[in-house]
């Protein structure tokens, strides 16, 4: 009994000594970031990517030394990609003092989120929290709905469409305009109808045609239509089974025409249009896993293909994932403090190049992020291909920073402190 | 005259996949009144095993067999679920072909995936046929127009010119009496719904390449053939395979005429301007509600005509 004793108080003592000396490394907790998207429900997928592509990245900046000499850790939160969920996650995220959540759109949970930061921010100046955005598009979120505490590190949809038109081979002059008779697709044709006339007033627009929202099954009709029209070049905004439907129609018809598109290099984009796409097809993107190869810059190559190597599906998101990271940490590091105010202020105007090496900068003005853009040709030939189809996005366009450029409507309220 | 040449056969292309889909749900829908909201993923599921059994057996093997295991599928669901179901009347079965429906997209997103599978067209049917002013016509249209015709003929064959036609044609309209004949009608109701569930797997292993092959594609297929199905009346055959055409005539044509109201009021000198009160309605071109008609004629049809274009009883 004596001697049970005398090695339970050893074993104590033992502990205590064990605690003592792993008191540093506790006493440097993570920073962490919440993650909100969808985790579950039809495209649960999407946020399963998302969070795959961040970590890796997250894993990267961690070897790097992380912000402030601690690591970054990332918190999912489920919203299913309804904005009420994702007000609940935000909810969550502030439960747990966490003072920066990530989304990635839709534009319409966005818009919930900035309104919830917004409103929360207010209430509790003692608990702040920063929202940045990797993929709510509209436009709105950085003009009239533009908030301190949002940050967009995507383009938004007027300055996509601008780099589409910009885009468009001098040898195109005459295109036709296909979109979803809903609030995107009929912004997409009015915003491609302005930048037409602003930069490619040769480019005639003998075609403009809104359909119903996921309601046409039959495409060929379209296309006959299309080809009457004489356009050389169609521009949609079409995703989903309104894009595919749409480009293999017109594929298997033969008709001499591009497709430009902002989704086609999406999820299940290559599988569904197919190798007949080949060289038809164009998509306005973030990134595409050739374009570090199409420029030559063997780091960042290397650092994709390991992400390529482990999943199967493409890293699109490794510019705008990363860019948001990096002005992330280069922000927490330069306000030397995680509060969401200095933080905040430091993103301000913080510039930096892309990992691909390109210039970046966060405009104060509305907080959208000004950066490299690309659009990619769907051909064969490719280093890395889509989806295992043999064909993949190769390099066409590639759209600097200042190339997109746009005034804002924002009238910036920025809190005292 | 090109615009209308290719717009006819566009349209008779898409009806004729319509009517590939409605002949099954008409059949089950008239014979046994059950509203079978899972026709659809049983294209779905048709499309799937295509795609899979090309994988390893190709194309016109799984032409043959996925047709089979979907009609094998539905006869497994008839004798086993809504046989039970059945007795408990027609909202019960309601419910219970919708929750399948459901379950059917989730096994099938568990299984393949949320995004398209790359199903393609057999390479020996990948070429134009024809060329009519730049456009060409895909050697695979005709397959399908070819297909869905001799699937109209047998059916129609089937049903009137064979005994088992016959007695499908009296438990149609006499269950209680075919039965006291001596048929077995449960049997009888088996065999149709299987039939109709392969000739929904067949419409999915043809249109699976031709469109795409994804989760998706049950869901937004659905509602347009219930629109076919009650436009051509219950219980006729024919009523469906006019209704397809239809169909598919009126969404191709309505994309390629540019009219709106307001076009058809100029005609009788009214000229609509942006003051006119509900100009924005009057001004809508009928390209921009093309998929929205079919759905029109159904409500059109339903208060003016209930039992549909050739059917022989009230909805």
């Amino acid at each position: 009994m004596r001697f049970g004793k005398t090695i339970l108080s050893a074993m104590v003592a033992g502990i205590a000594a064990l605690a003592l000396f792993m008191a540093p490394a506790i006493a440097q907790p993570t920073i962490k970031i919440a993650y909100t998207g969808q985790l579950s429900g039809p495209a649960a997928q999407v946020g399963d990517a998302e969070i795959k592509q961040m970590q890796y990245i997250i894993d990267l900046m961690n070897a790097k030394g992380g912000a402030l000499g601690r690591k970054l850790e990332l918190v999912p939160f489920d919203n299913k990609s309804q904005p009420a969920d994702a007000l609940i996650a935000l909810k969550n995220a502030t439960d747990q003092n966490i003072s920066f959540i990530v989304n990635c759109g839709a534009s319409n949970v966005s818009a919930a989120l900035i309104d919830g930061v917004n409103k929360h921010n207010e209430r509790n100046p003692g608990n702040r929290i920063i929202y940045l955005n990797c993929g709510g598009v509209a436009t709105e979120l950085t003009n009239d709905l533009c908030s301190f505490w949002h940050f967009r590190f995507d383009l938004n949809v007027t300055q996509k469409v601008e780099a589409m038109v910009k885009a468009l081979p001098k040898t195109v002059t005459k295109v036709y305009l296909l979109n979803q008779d809903y609030l995107f697709g009929q912004s997409v044709q009015r915003d491609v109808k302005i930048f037409l006339a602003k930069n490619r007033p040769d480019v005639q627009v003998v075609g403009d045609e809104l359909i119903p929202l996921l309601k046409v099954q039959d495409f060929s009709p379209y296309i006959t239509k299309i080809k009457a029209s004489g356009a050389q070049a169609l521009l949609t905004g079409n995703w989903g089974p309104d894009m595919n439907l749409l480009i293999k129609a017109g594929l298997s018809m033969g008709i001499d025409i591009s497709y430009y598109t902002f989704y086609a290099h999406l999820a299940g984009g290559a599988s569904a249009i197919g190798p007949d796409g080949d060289g038809k097809v164009f998509a306005v993107m973030a990134f595409g896993e050739n374009v570090p190869s199409d420029i030559g810059n063997t780091e960042a190559e290397a650092w994709t293909s390991g992400f390529r190597a482990n999943n199967n599906f493409d890293f699109i998101g490794a510019t705008v994932f990363r860019s948001t990271i990096e002005h992330l940490v280069a922000a927490i590091n330069k306000a030397g403090s995680l509060d969401a105010f200095k933080v905040a202020s430091a993103m301000e105007d913080h510039r930096m190049k892309d990992f691909l090496g390109f210039d970046n900068w966060m405009r104060a003005d509305d907080h959208q992020l000004q950066s490299a853009y690309y659009v990619g040709a769907f051909q064969r030939g490719v280093k890395y291909d889509s989806e295992k189809t043999g064909l993949g996005w190769k390099t066409a366009t590639i759209i600097k920073s200042d190339e997109v450029v746009q005034p804002t409507s924002c009238k910036m309220r920025r809190p005292r402190n | 005259m090109e615009v209308f040449v290719v717009s006819l056969l566009n349209g008779l292309v898409y009806g004729m996949l319509l009517f590939m889909l409605a002949s099954g749900l008409t059949l089950i829908f008239s014979m046994m009144g059950v509203l079978n909201f899972a026709h659809a993923s049983a294209y779905m599921i048709g499309a799937y095993f295509a795609y899979t059994l090309s994988l390893y057996v190709g194309f016109w093997v799984a032409l043959i067999v996925a047709p089979i295991l979907c009609g094998l599928l539905g006869a497994a669901i008839e004798m086993w679920g809504l046989r039970r179901v059945h007795k408990n009347g027609h909202i019960a079965e309601l419910l219970f072909t919708f929750g399948l429906a459901l379950i059917i997209e989730k096994v099938v997103q568990m299984t393949w995936g949320l995004i398209a599978v790359p199903y393609r067209i057999p390479s020996g049917l990948d070429f134009p046929l024809f060329d009519l002013w730049g456009t060409q016509f895909p050697a695979y249209r005709a397959f399908m127009l070819l297909i869905s015709a001799l699937m109209f003929l047998s059916i129609w064959l089937g049903l009137t010119r064979t005994r088992i036609g016959l007695v499908i044609q009296a438990a149609l309209t006499h269950p209680d009496m075919a039965g006291a004949l001596g048929h077995n009608v449960p049997r009888v109701f088996t065999m149709v719904f299987a039939a109709g569930t392969a000739l929904a797997g067949l419409a999915g292993v043809i249109g699976g390449n031709y469109r795409v092959t994804e989760p998706g594609m049950a869901f937004s297929m659905g509602p347009i053939v219930f629109v076919v199905v009650v436009f051509g009346g219950l219980g006729s055959l024919t009523g469906c395979f006019i209704a397809s055409i239809l169909m598919g005539l009126i969404q191709t044509f309505a994309v390629v005429l540019d009219y709106s109201l307001a076009d058809l009021l100029e005609v009788f000198g009214f000229v609509v301007t942006k003051a006119t009160p509900g100009s924005e309605f009057l001004m809508v071109t009928l390209p921009r509600i093309a998929a929205l008609l079919p759905f029109i004629l159904l409500v059109l049809i339903l208060v003016l005509r209930p039992r549909g274009l050739l059917g022989t009883r009230d909805t």
